[in-house]
Protein backbone atom coordinates (compact mmCIF):
# COMPACT_ATOMS: atom_id res chain seq x y z
CA UNK A 1 0.00 0.00 0.00
CA UNK A 2 3.40 1.97 -0.11
CA UNK A 3 2.81 4.13 -3.81
CA UNK A 4 -1.40 4.80 -2.50
CA UNK A 5 -2.22 8.22 -2.15
CA UNK A 6 -4.49 8.80 0.61
CA UNK A 7 -7.36 11.83 -0.05
CA UNK A 8 -8.34 11.78 3.49
CA UNK A 9 -7.86 10.22 6.71
CA UNK A 10 -9.82 10.46 9.93
CA UNK A 11 -8.40 9.40 13.12
CA UNK A 12 -10.87 7.37 15.00
CA UNK A 13 -8.49 6.09 17.39
CA UNK A 14 -10.35 5.33 21.12
CA UNK A 15 -13.83 6.17 19.47
CA UNK A 16 -16.30 2.81 19.78
CA UNK A 17 -18.04 0.42 17.77
CA UNK A 18 -19.41 1.29 15.46
CA UNK A 19 -17.71 5.23 15.82
CA UNK A 20 -14.63 4.30 13.56
CA UNK A 21 -16.87 2.76 10.58
CA UNK A 22 -19.26 5.63 10.50
CA UNK A 23 -16.38 7.87 10.03
CA UNK A 24 -15.11 6.16 7.12
CA UNK A 25 -18.70 6.36 5.51
CA UNK A 26 -19.12 9.97 6.10
CA UNK A 27 -15.85 10.31 4.65
CA UNK A 28 -16.97 7.63 1.42
CA UNK A 29 -19.93 9.69 1.17
CA UNK A 30 -18.64 13.18 0.36
CA UNK A 31 -15.82 12.32 -1.62
CA UNK A 32 -14.88 11.42 -5.44
CA UNK A 33 -15.07 7.59 -7.18
CA UNK A 34 -11.47 6.63 -7.09
CA UNK A 35 -10.27 8.58 -3.91
CA UNK A 36 -9.22 6.49 -1.17
CA UNK A 37 -10.06 7.51 2.38
CA UNK A 38 -8.31 5.88 5.65
CA UNK A 39 -9.50 5.65 9.04
CA UNK A 40 -7.15 4.77 12.17
CA UNK A 41 -9.50 2.56 14.04
CA UNK A 42 -8.67 0.65 17.59
CA UNK A 43 -11.90 -0.79 17.91
CA UNK A 44 -11.62 -4.69 17.65
CA UNK A 45 -15.19 -4.30 15.33
CA UNK A 46 -13.21 -2.54 12.87
CA UNK A 47 -11.22 -5.61 11.18
CA UNK A 48 -14.48 -7.70 10.25
CA UNK A 49 -16.80 -4.35 10.39
CA UNK A 50 -15.02 -2.56 7.49
CA UNK A 51 -14.90 -4.91 5.07
CA UNK A 52 -17.62 -5.82 5.29
CA UNK A 53 -19.34 -2.60 4.98
CA UNK A 54 -17.00 -2.02 1.64
CA UNK A 55 -18.22 -5.41 0.18
CA UNK A 56 -21.98 -4.71 0.75
CA UNK A 57 -21.76 -0.76 -0.57
CA UNK A 58 -19.49 -1.73 -3.27
CA UNK A 59 -15.75 -0.16 -3.20
CA UNK A 60 -12.66 -1.67 -3.00
CA UNK A 61 -11.07 -2.44 0.31
CA UNK A 62 -7.29 -2.07 -0.08
CA UNK A 63 -6.08 -3.28 3.12
CA UNK A 64 -5.10 -2.53 6.63
CA UNK A 65 -1.69 -1.98 7.38
CA UNK A 66 -0.56 -0.91 11.69
CA UNK A 67 -0.57 2.77 12.35
CA UNK A 68 -0.27 4.65 15.45
CA UNK A 69 -0.65 1.90 17.83
CA UNK A 70 -3.94 1.01 16.39
CA UNK A 71 -5.09 -0.20 12.98
CA UNK A 72 -4.98 2.07 9.40
CA UNK A 73 -7.90 0.94 7.21
CA UNK A 74 -7.91 2.11 3.21
CA UNK A 75 -10.75 2.54 0.67
CA UNK A 76 -10.92 3.19 -2.31
CA UNK A 77 -14.64 4.74 -3.38
CA UNK A 78 -15.69 2.77 -6.46
CA UNK A 79 -18.59 4.47 -7.49
CA UNK B 1 -29.35 -11.22 3.08
CA UNK B 2 -32.53 -9.81 4.08
CA UNK B 3 -32.93 -5.84 3.39
CA UNK B 4 -35.10 -4.82 6.19
CA UNK B 5 -34.46 -4.56 10.34
CA UNK B 6 -37.70 -4.09 12.86
CA UNK B 7 -36.75 -2.92 16.48
CA UNK B 8 -39.94 -2.96 18.96
CA UNK B 9 -38.62 -0.84 20.82
CA UNK B 10 -40.14 -1.73 24.51
CA UNK B 11 -37.62 -0.55 26.80
CA UNK B 12 -36.38 2.91 27.99
CA UNK B 13 -33.05 2.40 30.03
CA UNK B 14 -30.21 3.55 28.69
CA UNK B 15 -28.41 0.63 28.46
CA UNK B 16 -31.11 -0.98 26.22
CA UNK B 17 -31.56 1.91 24.03
CA UNK B 18 -27.75 2.21 23.40
CA UNK B 19 -28.12 -1.70 22.21
CA UNK B 20 -30.88 -0.77 19.97
CA UNK B 21 -29.24 2.23 18.72
CA UNK B 22 -26.16 0.67 17.84
CA UNK B 23 -27.56 -2.31 16.27
CA UNK B 24 -29.86 -0.05 13.83
CA UNK B 25 -26.97 1.89 12.95
CA UNK B 26 -25.09 -1.22 11.93
CA UNK B 27 -28.08 -2.84 9.96
CA UNK B 28 -28.37 0.79 8.64
CA UNK B 29 -25.33 1.10 7.25
CA UNK B 30 -25.04 -2.94 5.81
CA UNK B 31 -28.09 -0.94 3.64
CA UNK B 32 -31.04 -2.41 5.18
CA UNK B 33 -33.92 -0.18 5.95
CA UNK B 34 -34.37 -0.28 9.75
CA UNK B 35 -37.61 0.74 11.19
CA UNK B 36 -37.98 1.54 14.94
CA UNK B 37 -41.70 0.83 16.77
CA UNK B 38 -41.77 2.93 19.93
CA UNK B 39 -43.84 1.42 22.44
CA UNK B 40 -44.28 1.99 26.43
CA UNK B 41 -40.80 2.50 27.94
CA UNK B 42 -39.02 2.99 24.63
CA UNK B 43 -41.60 5.64 23.94
CA UNK B 44 -41.23 7.37 27.10
CA UNK B 45 -37.49 7.33 26.65
CA UNK B 46 -38.19 9.93 23.24
CA UNK B 47 -39.90 12.14 25.03
CA UNK B 48 -38.51 16.11 24.24
CA UNK B 49 -35.04 16.16 26.48
CA UNK B 50 -35.63 12.75 28.44
CA UNK B 51 -32.69 11.66 27.32
CA UNK B 52 -30.15 14.78 28.56
CA UNK B 53 -31.72 13.20 32.12
CA UNK B 54 -32.16 9.90 31.60
CA UNK B 55 -29.73 7.81 33.68
CA UNK B 56 -31.69 4.60 33.84
CA UNK B 57 -30.45 1.18 33.84
CA UNK B 58 -32.31 -2.03 33.57
CA UNK B 59 -33.61 -3.64 37.46
CA UNK B 60 -32.05 -6.68 36.06
CA UNK B 61 -28.25 -5.31 35.95
CA UNK B 62 -28.70 -2.86 38.83
CA UNK B 63 -25.48 -4.62 40.32
CA UNK B 64 -23.70 -3.26 37.10
CA UNK B 65 -24.99 0.90 37.08
CA UNK B 66 -22.12 2.20 38.54
CA UNK B 67 -19.22 0.37 36.51
CA UNK B 68 -21.25 1.42 33.89
CA UNK B 69 -21.72 4.59 34.54
CA UNK B 70 -17.82 5.41 35.43
CA UNK B 71 -17.14 3.39 31.98
CA UNK B 72 -19.09 5.73 29.91
CA UNK B 73 -17.80 8.86 31.15
CA UNK B 74 -14.64 7.71 30.97
CA UNK B 75 -14.79 7.40 27.65
CA UNK B 76 -17.07 9.57 26.22
CA UNK B 77 -19.51 7.07 24.69
CA UNK B 78 -21.98 9.30 22.36
CA UNK B 79 -25.59 8.73 23.42
CA UNK B 80 -27.88 6.87 21.82
CA UNK B 81 -29.78 9.85 20.60
CA UNK B 82 -26.07 10.90 18.92
CA UNK B 83 -25.86 7.08 17.75
CA UNK B 84 -29.42 7.16 16.48
CA UNK B 85 -29.07 10.24 14.18
CA UNK B 86 -25.83 8.77 13.19
CA UNK B 87 -27.94 5.92 11.66
CA UNK B 88 -30.40 8.11 9.96
CA UNK B 89 -27.31 10.09 8.11
CA UNK B 90 -25.76 6.52 6.72
CA UNK B 91 -29.19 5.03 5.77
CA UNK B 92 -32.95 4.31 5.76
CA UNK B 93 -34.08 4.45 9.25
CA UNK B 94 -37.46 5.50 10.68
CA UNK B 95 -38.76 5.96 14.04
CA UNK B 96 -42.35 5.57 14.85
CA UNK B 97 -44.22 6.16 17.57
CA UNK B 98 -46.89 3.38 19.02
CA UNK B 99 -50.35 5.38 18.94
CA UNK B 100 -51.79 2.97 21.68
CA UNK B 101 -48.87 4.24 24.32
CA UNK B 102 -49.49 7.73 22.97
CA UNK B 103 -53.13 7.49 23.78
CA UNK B 104 -52.57 6.12 27.20
CA UNK B 105 -50.26 9.41 28.19
CA UNK B 106 -51.65 11.70 26.73
CA UNK B 107 -48.19 12.43 24.90
CA UNK B 108 -48.45 14.65 21.33
CA UNK B 109 -45.75 14.03 18.42
CA UNK B 110 -44.75 17.50 18.77
CA UNK B 111 -43.95 16.19 22.68
CA UNK B 112 -41.47 13.93 21.21
CA UNK B 113 -37.99 13.99 19.82
CA UNK B 114 -37.96 15.54 16.56
CA UNK B 115 -36.41 11.63 14.74
CA UNK B 116 -39.62 10.29 16.03
CA UNK B 117 -41.42 10.97 12.42
CA UNK B 118 -45.03 9.50 12.31
CA UNK B 119 -47.36 7.67 14.91
CA UNK B 120 -48.86 4.26 13.73
CA UNK B 121 -50.76 1.12 15.36
CA UNK B 122 -49.58 -2.06 15.99
CA UNK B 123 -51.05 -3.29 13.07
CA UNK B 124 -49.65 -0.83 10.65
CA UNK B 125 -45.90 -2.14 12.80
CA UNK B 126 -46.29 -5.52 11.82
CA UNK B 127 -47.11 -5.28 8.08
CA UNK B 128 -44.29 -3.03 7.75
CA UNK B 129 -41.92 -5.36 9.75
CA UNK B 130 -43.45 -8.42 7.22
CA UNK B 131 -40.72 -10.00 5.46
CA UNK B 132 -38.13 -8.84 7.45
CA UNK B 133 -36.16 -9.41 11.16
CA UNK B 134 -37.55 -8.05 14.37
CA UNK B 135 -36.45 -7.41 17.55
CA UNK B 136 -38.22 -6.74 20.35
CA UNK B 137 -35.95 -5.15 22.95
Amino acid sequence: MDNVVITKESDARGSFCPGPLMELIRMVKGGQVGEVFAVISSDAGSQKDIPAWVAKAGHEFLGSEPAEGAMRFLVRKAK
Amino acid sequence: MQDKLSIILFSGTVDKLMAASILATGAAAMGKEVNIFLTFWGLMGFRKDDWKTNNRLSADFTDYAAMVGSAMQQHQVPSWRQTLEDAMEVGSVHIYACGMTMDLFGLKLEQLEPIVTDVIGVAGFVSMADGGQTLFI
